[in-house]
Order: structure tokens, then sequence, then C-alpha cells
């Protein structure tokens, strides 16, 4: 399946802070065919760092989307059966508007300049998106972790829109053990001199702050299981310490690559954005009340969580659906064992690629009448 | 308090009762009912019953690979243990909640029925009945913790805590004020009223405060 991003452009987006975005362009891939009732569209939303490219080859490098092992023929969001579209969020650097994208006030690109965004901002767009594909209802919205938080925001949102909601490793709010992580992310970005108050582009930008904010955030994703497997205390390329501070051990050379390769991908002020949005997120708006925010909601959901992610506990989860169980919603809820920690949702899809196609089914039965 | 964790038990009433309570249970519900069932397993009867009833289907489920398998065929089961899985629920959320083959396992029975009479307008009890006259032989003749087709395991092997009997289950509806709606008793291929104390393996209970 060789697939090629598409972008849209939207005149105007108002944000919770109380500014205005125009134009604001955003890239989406769509995988599978809408039926003719229109009834099989599912939105995936994804994570912090994903993009737009969810599923399949693409045409550009040929590499295989974020969530391919999920998404194409015969696989959990199957695109014989359903209509798939992933679009990359407000704030991100992937081709839709973030703070790297030109300011036409200016002529330069955002920077600090661009306004601080939220979760139902990014909603917000996707809805935009949405609309001009002629969505009328989404069969299924969903996403881990971030995504998850953009899908619970959809069905709270849009109630009339919205058949399904499958929220994956995810919170209705982040805790602060999160924000403490999302915090010390930014702070390693903007320590890093060549940050420069966000006015980095067309130089040399933040990569040893970036590396190291994603050298913690991997962290996060695994857990301490899957790092033993994986790494141990095994050295790397040597028999013996080297007594300095060169690479010693697998997983500093782990940690090393991974934040090296994200710096080529991404971009620092759109970590800084959307790690801020993600902080902001509290589905309840601070009242406390989990049932209360879904008091309108009428979504059918699904949601999962996994043993061993410490990032976003079970608890987590267990709340949410307490909350739709008060309400007498219509919720199944599994924690799947795993332990490939928060990472669970993206690489150990065996139990939930059964439970999510089965719940995607019989959800459009009850749509089709079938 | 637990859910139905262990493999061995929920499938050996069937043995007993064939598909039978799905026969029973299903007679008793209505047409669209809300229904929730504790200790759901895999969620075949309320799969049976979202098909042949249409009612409103809910599970509760301890056992992850089981929920797993209920979701996958499109029940909506809540992985959790019965006594928490019950607490979040409005007054009268559902028209029955039903327990199937699991009341002897709870650590806190009387609490549990007090939440399902809670939770629903009725409720449909089923469970093995110690009473049963191999139940009685056994203890009587070979002085050991009985171990009968109802009850197969050794006593340091069985998930079950809580041994009551037909009797009991009617002394205890008669205290609390409960309305028994309706009761059978099953054995084998047998159902009757005769004895039934005696001669029933399985009681199910129709019940409502």
């Amino acid at each position: 399946m060789v697939v090629e991003t598409q972008y849209a452009r939207f005149d105007s987006l108002s944000l919770d802070c109380g500014a205005t975005l125009s134009p604001v362009d955003v890239a989406y891939e769509t995988y599978g065919r809408l039926n003719d009732a229109r009834s099989n569209a599912i939105l995936i939303l994804h994570a912090f760092s994903g993009d737009a490219h969810a599923a399949g080859l693409s045409r550009a490098d040929g590499k295989p989307g974020w969530w391919d092992n999920m998404i194409g023929p015969g696989k959990a969001f199957d695109t014989e059966q359903y209509f798939v579209v992933c679009s990359n969020v407000l704030g991100g650097c992937r081709g839709t508007t973030g703070p790297s994208s030109i300011n036409p006030a200016t002529g330069r690109p955002y920077g600090l300049s661009f306004p601080v965004i939220t979760i139902s901002d990014m909603v917000r767009l996707q809805k935009m998106l949405v609309d001009s594909l002629g969505l009328e209802r989404l069969l299924a919205v969903c996403g881990g972790s971030m995504g998850g938080m953009q899908a619970l925001e959809w069905a709270v949102a849009y109630p009339d829109r919205v058949v399904s909601a499958i929220p994956i490793a995810t919170t209705a709010r982040s805790s602060a053990q999160q924000i403490a992580f999302n915090e010390v992310g930014r702070q390693a970005i903007m320590a890093d001199p060549d940050w420069n108050g966000g006015d980095y582009y067309g130089a040399k930008p933040p990569a040893r702050g970036l590396a190291v904010a994603r050298m913690v955030g991997h962290i996060t994703f695994m857990s301490d299981e899957s790092m033993r497997v994986k790494f141990g205390r095994r050295l790397r390329q040597k028999e013996k310490f080297g007594f300095d501070f060169s690479v010693d051990f697998e997983v500093e050379s782990y940690l090393r690559y991974r934040g090296s390769q994200f710096v080529d991908r991404f971009d620092a002020n759109s970590y800084l954005y959307i790690s801020k949005a993600m902080d902001y997120f509290d589905l309840t708006n601070g009242t406390g009340s989990l049932t209360e925010a879904f008091r309108n909601v009428r979504a059918r959901f699904l949601v999962i969580s996994f043993t061993s992610d410490w990032l976003y506990p079970s608890y987590q989860s267990v709340e949410i659906v307490n909350a739709l169980r008060a309400l007498n919603r219509d919720v199944a809820y599994c924690e799947l064992p795993s332990n490939y920690g928060h990472d669970a949702f993206l690489v150990d899809i065996g139990e939930q690629t059964e439970i999510v196609r089965g719940f995607l089914a019989s959800t459009y039965r009850m749509v089709d009448g079938a | 308090m637990k859910g139905s964790s262990d493999s061995r038990r929920r499938p050996f009433v069937r043995e007993i009762l064939g598909r039978s309570d799905f026969a029973i249970i299903g007679e008793w519900i209505e047409q669209g009912a809300r229904v929730l069932d504790l200790g759901c397993g895999e969620g075949e009867l309320l799969e049976w019953l979202a098909q042949n009833k249409q009612v409103e289907a809910r599970g509760i489920e301890i056992d992850s690979r089981k929920v797993q398998r209920a979701i996958a065929r499109g029940v909506s089961v809540y992985h959790g243990d019965i006594d928490q899985g019950l607490s979040d629920y409005p007054d009268e959320s559902f028209d029955y909640i039903i327990l199937s083959q699991t009341l002897q396992e709870t650590r806190r029975p009387l609490h549990v029925l007090r939440e399902m009479l809670r939770v629903g307008r009725r409720a449909i009890v089923a469970f093995p009945n110690y009473g049963h006259w191999s139940v009685r032989l056994s203890l009587l003749l070979r002085g050991r913790a009985p171990v009968t087709r109802c009850f197969p395991y050794q006593w340091y092997d069985s998930p079950n805590i809580h041994f009551l009997t037909i009797r009991d289950f009617q002394e205890l509806a008669r205290r609390e004020a409960w309305t028994i709606e309706r009761e059978i008793f099953l054995s084998g291929h047998y159902s009757g009223r005769l004895l039934a104390n005696l001669l029933a393996e399985v009681g199910v209970f129709l019940i409502r405060k």
C-alpha cells in the first residue's frame, strides 16, 4: 500500500488562548474507501511525536507508517472495510501548521510567537478537516497516549459526530508525573544555547537539548523489564569498562541513537508546544468531575491500558471507565498484559488487534443495522 | 471478591445443564432489558441474550484473557472484580444482574447480593447446592471434604469459600425481605421441586427487593 500525504488549508482557527491562526494547513493521509452511506470512517489520532503517515509505505521515502501494524488490509483497522483518516496535529512539524511554519504576518517562521495551543484546539482543527472531507459521523476515533486524549476530547466536544471512541494508554488529565517529565524535556531544549529563545530557524537547531529531551522520553516509554531484557548491563562493542564518559553500556548507545535520530525529524519548538498542550489537558476543566465532563457523551467506548505502562498507569484508564459507567454509558475496558511499558500500544499489538477488531465490527453492525 | 478467574469454573454448570441455563435465563429476561452479567467469562451468555433478546448487555470479568475474548465478540465487558465493579453504578442501573456460579466464591456474598439488588431491579443467582445428597453422603461416609460433580475441587485447591444450600439461600431471602419471584432446581436433565435441597445440584433464583 503506497500512500501519499495530502494537504488542506483552512482560513482561520480560533484558539483556547484567545488568539486566531490564519491560515492553517493540515497534513493528512487516508486509507481504504468511504462507503456510500459514509458510515465507515475512522479517525486515527497520533501521539506526541507521530504524524499523518500512519500506515502504508510513503511514496516520498518508502517508510512504513507509525501504526502500519494496526492499519491496513486485514489488520485491526481493516482498510478493506473502513475508510481511515490520520492528520498531523496542530503545532506539529510534519506538514500541519506549527511553530516552524511561516508566519504570514512577518514572512518568517513563528518560533515563540506561535500561540500556545491545547488538545481541544487540535481537535477543533481535525473537526474542520473531517467536515471538509464530508464525514458527518465517525465510526470511531482512536489513538494512544496523546492520541487517546484527542479521542476523549472528540467524544466530549462532538458527541453527535462520534459513534465510538477507543482511547488507549491515556488519561483524562495529565498527572504531576507526566507534567514533570514534559518539563524536564522542555528545560533540556531551552538550556541548549542553540535554542536561542526559539529563534533558530535557518541556523543551528538545538540538537543537543532536543536529543536529551527525547532520551528522557524513551526511558518513560519503556518498562524496567523491557529495558532489562533489551539491554541488561551489556556493554557496547567492548569487553570491559572504558573508564571514561564515552558509551559503555548498550542502553546508553540506544538512547543516544534514538535522541540523534529524533533531531532529524522533529522540531524543538514543536516539542515545547505539544508537550505544553498535554500538560494543560484536563477533560474536567479543573472541576475534577469526569462524570460531569462525560455527561453529554453518546459514543460507545473501548478503553485499553497495559500492565507495565507506568507513564500512563491503568488507574487513569479505570478513572475514565468508572466515570462512564456511573453514567451507564456503553464502555468496554481491558488491561492488557504486556512488558513493553507505554510503548506497548505501538509494538505489542497482538491482543490489542483482536479486541479492536471485534469492537469495531460490533459497532459497525450497530450502525449498519446489519 | 472474585470474578471467574479460573478456567475450570463456569463450564461445569454447562456440563450439567447443557446450554439450558441460557434457556432459563433467556426465558426470564424480557426483550430489550438492561442486563449485567457478573463474572461473565467470555461473554457467551451476553452475546446470546443480545442476539436473541436484544438486551443491552454488559459484563464484568476479572480474567484478562476472557475479557479480551468477550470484547472481541462485541460484548462490552469491564475488566475488574465484582466488588469494586458494582460500586460505581448508580441505583437501578440495570433490569437484571446475573451472578452465575460465582456466589460461593465471593469473599462477601451478602454484600455482593445487596449490591446486586441496589444496582439492578432484579437479580438472577445460580449456585451449586451444598445440600445435595452426594455432598451429604460424601462427608458422612468418607469423613472427608466433599468432592462431587458440582464441587469437583480438593479442599486445598477450591475457589469456593462460602458454601450454601438451597435452603440457606431461601432463609437468607426471607431474612433480608427479598421476594423470590422464581426458583428452579436442577440436577442432570431433571428439574423439579420435590426435595429440592436434597436432589438439586444447582439452584437458580430470580429475586427482587
